[in-house]
């Protein structure tokens, strides 16, 4: 979304997960997350999307991991570190339902509370695929920070995979 | 009253009521079953007697009515009619209403119980009750000894209930109820009580008016009174009243069973207080044949009533159990202790045992869903004036109770849809040489790990064309799609699709085969539809056996596990040699001279890596089609609890779901049905030439 949604206006601040994927740094919202894992076995599912090619067992329930960088288009290399790999485990709204998720982070931060006045729609230009983005913001060293619309990704990626 | 007594009855009372649904609408079908009408007789008498039993004593009257009016197709004096069977049906929907005790507002039920009386009246007089009545009671109680309350029942109409109050400022005008009463005693009026009307409404004791009436009175009279002699009573009163049948067995002094449990007595009143009275009201009856006993009777110390969600839990904690099972084995190999080998073997055997017995606990004929089906055609039948006949096949397959609960939906729209738009009016049918009574047929039958679900009309069918036609108007496909007419119907199932070309009440706002689908889907079951014009359209619901634990075969292909449902697994034999030599995607098998396609496993789920020299072909089996399915190794089998996978990962057709294995790893099941079929389609060519 271009415009950051009401949500982030009804508290002063929002706190947040920062992490990178690639080379990119991304946030979620600190309620949405449920855990941060260190990497399971997984179980690739042939002939499943790019997306969310794997599921794993977390606490005996079988979860999709899906990977943030086919929606957003963040160039698939990887990780620099492999020791700092963390797998996140989301509650996300697909469709109507909420679902709970696992996304790989190829590093985890920290948790921050920003100002919601700090945080601003993307610019037209900036390339990322703006359905797919809550909003932006800038950080003490003077990078920039993603904030992506977690539901809005999943329920896209739900439909495309049913509708495949 | 005990809520989990009634909680006992109310379940019952369901199945009775079903039971009784079922009995009438058969009974129409035939209408000269003396065995159908009995069973009609016995739901009435046993909802009659439990009723009481349980303090519903408005229902046991209205059911004593009605029974009263049956009486007389019972004993031959009265044929069964449609129209007596609609009556029979409409008092019937009138039960639930009556045990929740909403109040007969609109009249409904006293009319249904007089049009009912009328319907069964002798052709000889108005009143023929004590000369028929014993009789009628004489052959009922031979053929079931539980009628002793029905000896008395003959004089039962000779009571009705009269309810009054004054209104207005009737004391302030110098009515006297004294004076009211005496004349109501005067024509017969017995068990007079006052009741406290309004007066609960009276906040503060200064409010009151002392020329208000706050009381309202309720008393027995006389049958042969009539309206024109109660208005006499009140003509010169401001009075409002109401004269009803009254809902008991009617002997003048002890107050018969139904009036012994009425009263909201805290201890539920047990078989040998209810049946008390009904003793002295017919002494030639044994105790232990009155209806309170018969009723607990009916169910022989064999099987007892369990809460549905208690069979849940259980079903939970039995795959929550089957998971720990096999972790455990997986820790007991790795051990290589003997004892602890042993152990984990005999758990094995008894979690795969608590397991069968849990899932056959949970298991339920398709016919507890047919009466209701049975009536919404008879119902749409009759409102859309297209006779016909509904046949049912294989009623007593059994499935999952959860699965029958949420197949029932679905199975409305289906059926809905094949009456409203499948079959033609009578004309349109005479006119295309087609018999003038539609038919539907619903079957159902096991087929390998699922069951098959159809329904079939003999109507019109569905045109492809038409079909393409619209949905190419409603941008669901382009003008240029190549579909097959499988695929075309298919269509029919998008949302907001319809063909109809009126909305109808029933059906044709494209909402329905769409929510079929959803929940078909949900119960991992897909939906076929075939059609031909002019004859007729099949629907085809396949819906595996159970939802929580299938047996499984585990399977290696390129270090990964696999999980096939055993329930679909016909053999398993060793690759030939001469096939070990990846050829193409797929090929034949001769198995004892049947050609057999197979897939190779490694192939379809793009597994890198050579093959092992000694590779396995499971036979697997859907829908009467066989296919080889090529595997690196064969584990063994296990107990597979079943998760759903995500929809991020609907994409991944040939994967029905996952489960978690002894290690805690999680192995994907193969979806039999989905990979035979995409295999078939695969290879349609080389089929017809291997054939």
């Amino acid at each position: 979304m271009s415009t950051p949604s009401p949500e982030l206006h009804e508290h002063s601040t929002l706190t947040a997960l920062t992490f990178t994927i690639g080379s990119v740094r991304l946030a979620v919202p600190a309620s949405d997350l449920q855990e941060i894992m260190d990497p399971l076995p997984i179980t690739r599912v042939p002939g499943a999307s790019s997306f969310a090619p794997a599921v794993l067992n977390v606490r005996g329930g079988v979860l999709p991991l899906a990977d943030l960088r086919i929606p957003l288009g963040i160039a698939p290399t990887g990780p620099t570190q492999p020791e700092s790999v963390r797998f996140l485990v989301l509650e996300v709204g697909m469709g109507a339902e909420p679902a709970t998720v696992v996304i790989t982070a190829d590093m985890v931060h920290e948790v921050m509370s920003i100002p919601m006045a700090q945080i601003v729609p993307l610019p037209a230009t900036s390339g990322w695929p703006p359905e797919f983005m809550r909003g932006i913001f800038r950080i003490a060293d003077e990078s920039f920070v993603l904030l992506p619309d977690l539901s809005a990704i999943f329920t896209t990626m739900a439909q495309r995979a049913v509708h495949a | 009253m005990n809520d989990e007594l009634t909680q006992v009855f109310m379940e019952e009372l369901a199945e009775l009521l079903e039971s009784l649904e079922k009995g009438l609408i058969d009974l129409k079908e035939a209408p000269g079953d003396g065995g159908l009408v009995n069973q009609v007789f016995r739901d009435l008498h046993t909802i009659k007697g439990s009723g009481a039993m349980f303090g519903f004593a408005e229902l046991a009257g209205f059911i004593h009515d009605f029974e009263t009016a049956f009486e007389r197709v019972r004993s031959g004096q009265v044929a069964v009619s449609d129209a007596l069977i609609r009556l029979a049906l409409a008092a019937r929907d009138q039960i639930p209403a009556l045990v929740e005790g909403q109040p007969d507002t609109n009249g409904a039920r006293a009319q249904i119980l007089a049009q009912l009386t009328e319907i069964c009246a002798p052709d000889t007089g108005p009143d023929a009750g004590p000369d028929t009545g014993p009789d009628t009671a004489d052959t009922a109680t031979a053929q079931d000894g539980a009628d002793a309350v029905d000896c008395a029942a003959p004089v039962a109409r000779s009571q009705q209930l009269l309810h009054f109050q004054l209104t207005g400022p009737a004391l302030a005008l110098g009515a006297r109820p004294d004076l009211l009463l005496a004349e109501l005693r005067s024509l017969g009026a017995t068990q007079i009580t006052a009741q406290a009307a309004t007066l609960a409404d009276l906040r503060d004791l200064s409010d009151l008016e002392t020329d208000h009436c706050y009381l309202a009175w309720q008393a027995h009279v006389p049958g042969e009174l009539g309206s024109s002699d109660l208005e006499d009573v009140f003509l010169f009163v401001d009075a409002t009243w109401q004269l009803s049948p009254l809902p008991t067995i009617d002997t003048p002094a002890p107050p018969p069973a139904l009036k012994e449990a009425a009263p909201p007595d805290p201890a539920p009143p047990t078989p040998q207080q209810a049946s008390a009275p009904a003793q002295t009201t017919a002494a030639k009856t044994p105790p232990a044949q009155t209806p309170a006993a018969q009723t607990t009777a009916v169910e022989p110390a064999a099987s007892i009533r369990v809460p549905a969600t208690r069979l849940d839990m259980l079903m939970d904690s039995v795959g929550e159990l089957v998971t720990v099972e096999a972790r455990l084995t997986e820790l007991a190999r790795r051990s290589r202790d003997p004892a602890l080998m042993a152990t984990s073997e005999e758990v094995s055997r008894l979690a795969g045992r608590l397991r069968d017995a849990t899932m056959s606990m949970r298991m339920v004929p398709l016919r507890s869903l047919v009466a209701r089906f049975r009536r919404l055609i008879l119902g749409l039948s009759d409102d859309l004036g297209k006779p016909v006949d509904f046949v049912v096949l294989g009623e007593d397959t059994e499935l999952d109770k959860t699965m029958i609960e949420k197949m029932a939906d679905p199975l409305v729209h289906i059926l809905r849809n094949a009456i409203d738009h499948g079959l033609e009016p009578p004309e349109a049918r005479r006119a295309t040489q087609k018999p003038a009574r539609g038919r539907i047929e619903l079957s159902a039958e096991h087929a390998g790990a699922e069951v098959l679900v159809r329904v079939r009309d003999d109507g019109k069918g569905i045109c492809p064309e038409t079909v393409r036609a619209k949905a190419i108007e409603r941008g669901l496909i382009t003008a240029e799609a190549q579909l097959s007419d499988a695929q075309i119907f298919q269509l029919v199932l998008e949302p907001g699709f319809s063909t109809a070309e009126t909305v109808t009440e029933l059906s044709g706002r494209g909402v329905g085969m769409d929510v079929v689908r959803r929940t078909i889907d949900g119960l991992r079951g897909t939906i076929d539809i075939d059609s031909t014009p002019g004859q007729g359209t099949t629907v085809t619901l396949r819906l595996p056996l159970t939802l929580a634990i299938i047996e499984g075969l585990l399977i290696e292909v390129a270090g990964e596990l696999y999980t096939v449902p055993m329930a679909a697994v016909k053999e398993i034999i060793a690759l030939p040699r001469e096939k070990e030599q990846f050829s193409q995607s797929a090929d034949y098998l001769d198995i004892r001279g049947q050609f057999v396609p197979f897939v190779r496993l490694r192939h379809l789920f793009g597994c890198d890596g050579a093959s092992p020299i000694s590779q396995n072909v499971v036979v697997v089996e859907n829908a009467d089609t066989r296919m080889g399915v090529v595997v690196d190794r064969i584990i063994g089998t296990n107990q597979t609890v079943i998760k759903q996978i995500s929809k991020l990962q609907a994409g991944a057709r040939e994967i029905s779901g996952a489960t978690i294995l002894g290690d805690g790893s999680v192995s994907l099941i193969i979806d039999v049905p989905q990979l035979v079929a995409s295999v078939s389609r695969s290879l349609p060519q080389r089929k017809e030439a291997a054939a």
